[in-house]
């Protein structure tokens, strides 16, 4: 497939990022919730600073049904937001590949139910911070990771995203089998996401200390334990150790700190600061699902997956 | 007899107030709050609500203008026991010490300054209204015991039972006061933890999502006490639901809920924290409990 129309589903920080690198050799079109937030894309283009600095040109509607054909469609909404914003897509644009970069499970066999497009699975470490709709911040140039979905798509049609992501100025990586990866990445968020939402860190140091017993490393440290029987129990070999994963991404962040930037703040720590449903479901919900599918007992999980519940009721 | 409250905030004010209206019983309370202490030595200890009190109490900021006292109960934050012990256990050379704090560990810090401990739990609650005032929400009862190690002789607990329930605050004096005290504690570790990571009260924490979560950690900290042969005297379980009706504590914060939003430091050492202590020494594991430890921990650090 040669991919030159791409359309990125969801504007938020993670999609934006994807909107405005892509948009400077293609043409790219998104797909917005709010109207006035296309508008604003559509009059003063997408601003884009921090690891990278320029402005660039995009459509933008936040109607389904004005979206122009595209090769390539980038999922990149929050989880609790993907089932209504790929049903515009239903049926439609049938020779398009579409990718999704959702945290957690499931998010795949969700778009499946609209449309028999191949599928891209894909994770991402980028993160950024919004400063108007039309302004985003590029804050960690982490990579995205990227694989067929389940034979849906092929590991060529992911190397070619790939190259064309790079091209962009982002940083990728393909994958033959996802699984691996997102697993990581599931255990890492699962845990990760879940303590800092019960405790208000930010992703600092505490989450990698572990020097006295009720050092809160030595929680992250048994959560990360669990997932990582989970994913024996399912199959997959992890790609990387999500506890590997912890103190690395902790000693960055130290780093940043030291230089003045604010410690990363996880997405569902900022959703219940904001009052908004987290992603839990799909995170920790997802993994206490597999857990049950295959038997494994994850009592810390589970108390994390209630806690959290319970917080966005408060 | 002369007796001095250690930590004068809500719960040591209403066993001073209390015990300042009886003519044979001398009342001292040593506090760190000067207002609090002034107002108290201006127009006495006044409580209200569950009872209108006005006690005469003898209030002082320096520990060493304590008497000598043949006894003394303990009412700080359990964070604050060892500070308050080391100012002021000259007082009890020759008196018993009885702790009416939260949860368990705070009879081993007491124990570190004076000879003579009493264990205890008590149930009444209040709030600070103002220097010298203090809102008495709830009635109920407390149990004192000798505590082991360092155990205070029956006839002091008994004397100290006596005086409390002749002031309106039922006491019972028992030979082993660790059945109440654990049903207590192993209710308030799950209460309290709980709604200070999801912000809710009592009585929705008793409900779905994280009832289930609480029964858990109840049950928990009922293997702990077993592994120490201790019986329960009543079920923390039904406590639990009883305190979650909306005609009982439905809507109450439980009190590390307010610490957290207050930004202060809780007693999870002397709650979930102790039970994971407990535990380990007697061979007995508390996932849960170390959990809702470490992210309280966490969250006070935030």
């Amino acid at each position: 497939m040669a991919i030159e129309r791409v359309c990125v589903i969801g504007a938020g920080v993670i999609g934006s990022l994807y909107a405005g690198h892509l948009a400077r050799d293609l043409e790219v079109s998104v797909l917005t919730r709010r109207a006035e937030h296309a508008e604003a894309l559509e009059a003063d283009g997408l601003r884009i600073s921090g690891k990278s600095d320029f402005t660039a040109r995009v459509r933008a509607t936040a109607d389904p049904a004005e979206l122009p054909e595209f090769d390539l469609g980038i999922v990149a909404t929050k989880a609790t937001q993907l089932e209504g914003a790929v049903a515009g897509l239903t049926g439609r644009f049938p020779g398009a590949t579409l990718m999704t970069i959702q945290n957690g499970l499931g998010a795949e066999d969700l778009v499946r139910t609209r449309g028999d497009w191949p599928l891209l699975s894909a994770v991402t470490f980028m993160s950024g911070v919004r400063h108007t709709d039309t302004h985003v911040e590029y804050e960690l140039d982490t990579e995205t990771w990227l694989g067929p979905f389940a034979g849906t798509a092929t590991y060529e049609q992911a190397q070619e995203v790939e190259a064309l992501l790079v091209a962009a100025g982002l940083r990728a990586r393909a994958f033959p089998d996802l699984r691996p990866a997102q697993w990581s990445k599931l255990i890492f968020n699962a845990t990760v996401n879940t303590v800092s939402a019960l405790t208000d860190l930010p992703h600092v140091g505490a989450f990698a200390a572990r020097d006295r017993e009720v050092d809160l490393g030595n929680l992250v440290h048994d959560l990360m334990d669990e997932g990582k029987t989970v994913a024996a129990a399912a199959g997959v070999a992890l790609h990387e150790d999500p506890w590997e994963m912890n103190v690395h991404a902790v000693r960055r962040g130290e780093t940043l700190a030291a230089q003045g930037h604010y410690a990363h703040v996880p997405s569902m720590l900022e959703d219940v600061r904001a009052g908004r449903p987290t992603e839990i479901d799909f995170i920790t919900g997802a993994l206490v699902r597999e857990a049950a599918k295959h038997g494994v007992p994850v009592p810390l999980h589970t108390a994390m997956y209630r806690l959290v519940k319970a917080r966005e009721c408060a | 007899m002369r007796v001095a409250v250690i930590g004068c905030g809500a719960v040591g004010s209403l066993f001073a107030a209390n015990l300042g209206t009886l003519d044979d019983v001398e009342v001292w309370a040593y506090d760190l709050w000067q207002e609090h202490v002034d107002a108290i030595n201006a127009t006495g200890l006044r409580l209200s609500g569950a009872g209108e009190v006005v006690g005469r109490v003898q209030a002082t900021a320096d520990p060493a203008a304590l008497p000598p006292c043949e006894l003394g109960i303990v009412a700080t934050k359990s964070q604050h026991t060892s500070a308050a012990m080391a100012a002021t256990a000259h007082a009890f050379e020759q008196g018993s010490v009885c702790s009416v704090q939260n949860g368990a560990g705070n009879e081993e810090l007491v124990a570190e300054h004076v000879q003579r401990v009493i264990r205890g739990t008590t149930f009444p609650a209040g709030h600070v209204i103002e220097p010298g005032h203090v809102g008495w929400d709830t009635r109920g009862d407390t149990h004192i015991g000798p505590f082991e190690p360092s155990a205070a002789p029956m006839k002091d607990v008994i004397a100290l039972a006596d005086a409390c329930t002749r002031a309106g605050m039922p006491t019972h004096a028992l030979e082993d006061a660790r059945g109440a005290q654990w049903r207590k504690l192993i209710f308030n570790a799950a209460s309290n933890a709980i709604a200070a990571l999801t912000g809710r009260t009592h009585g929705q924490v008793a409900e779905p999502p994280t009832r289930d979560l609480a029964w858990a950690v109840m049950a928990e900290g009922r293997a702990v006490a077993d592994a120490q042969g201790i019986t329960l005297d009543l079920s923390p379980e039904d406590l639990f639901d009883h305190a979650a009706r909306r005609d009982v504590a439905y809507g109450h914060k439980p009190s590390m809920l307010q610490d957290v939003e207050a930004g202060r430091e809780t007693e999870i050492d002397f709650l979930n924290g102790a039970i994971v202590a407990f535990g380990e020494r007697h061979g007995v594991d508390a996932p849960l409990n170390r959990a809702l430890t470490q992210l309280v921990k966490g969250k006070e650090r935030a």
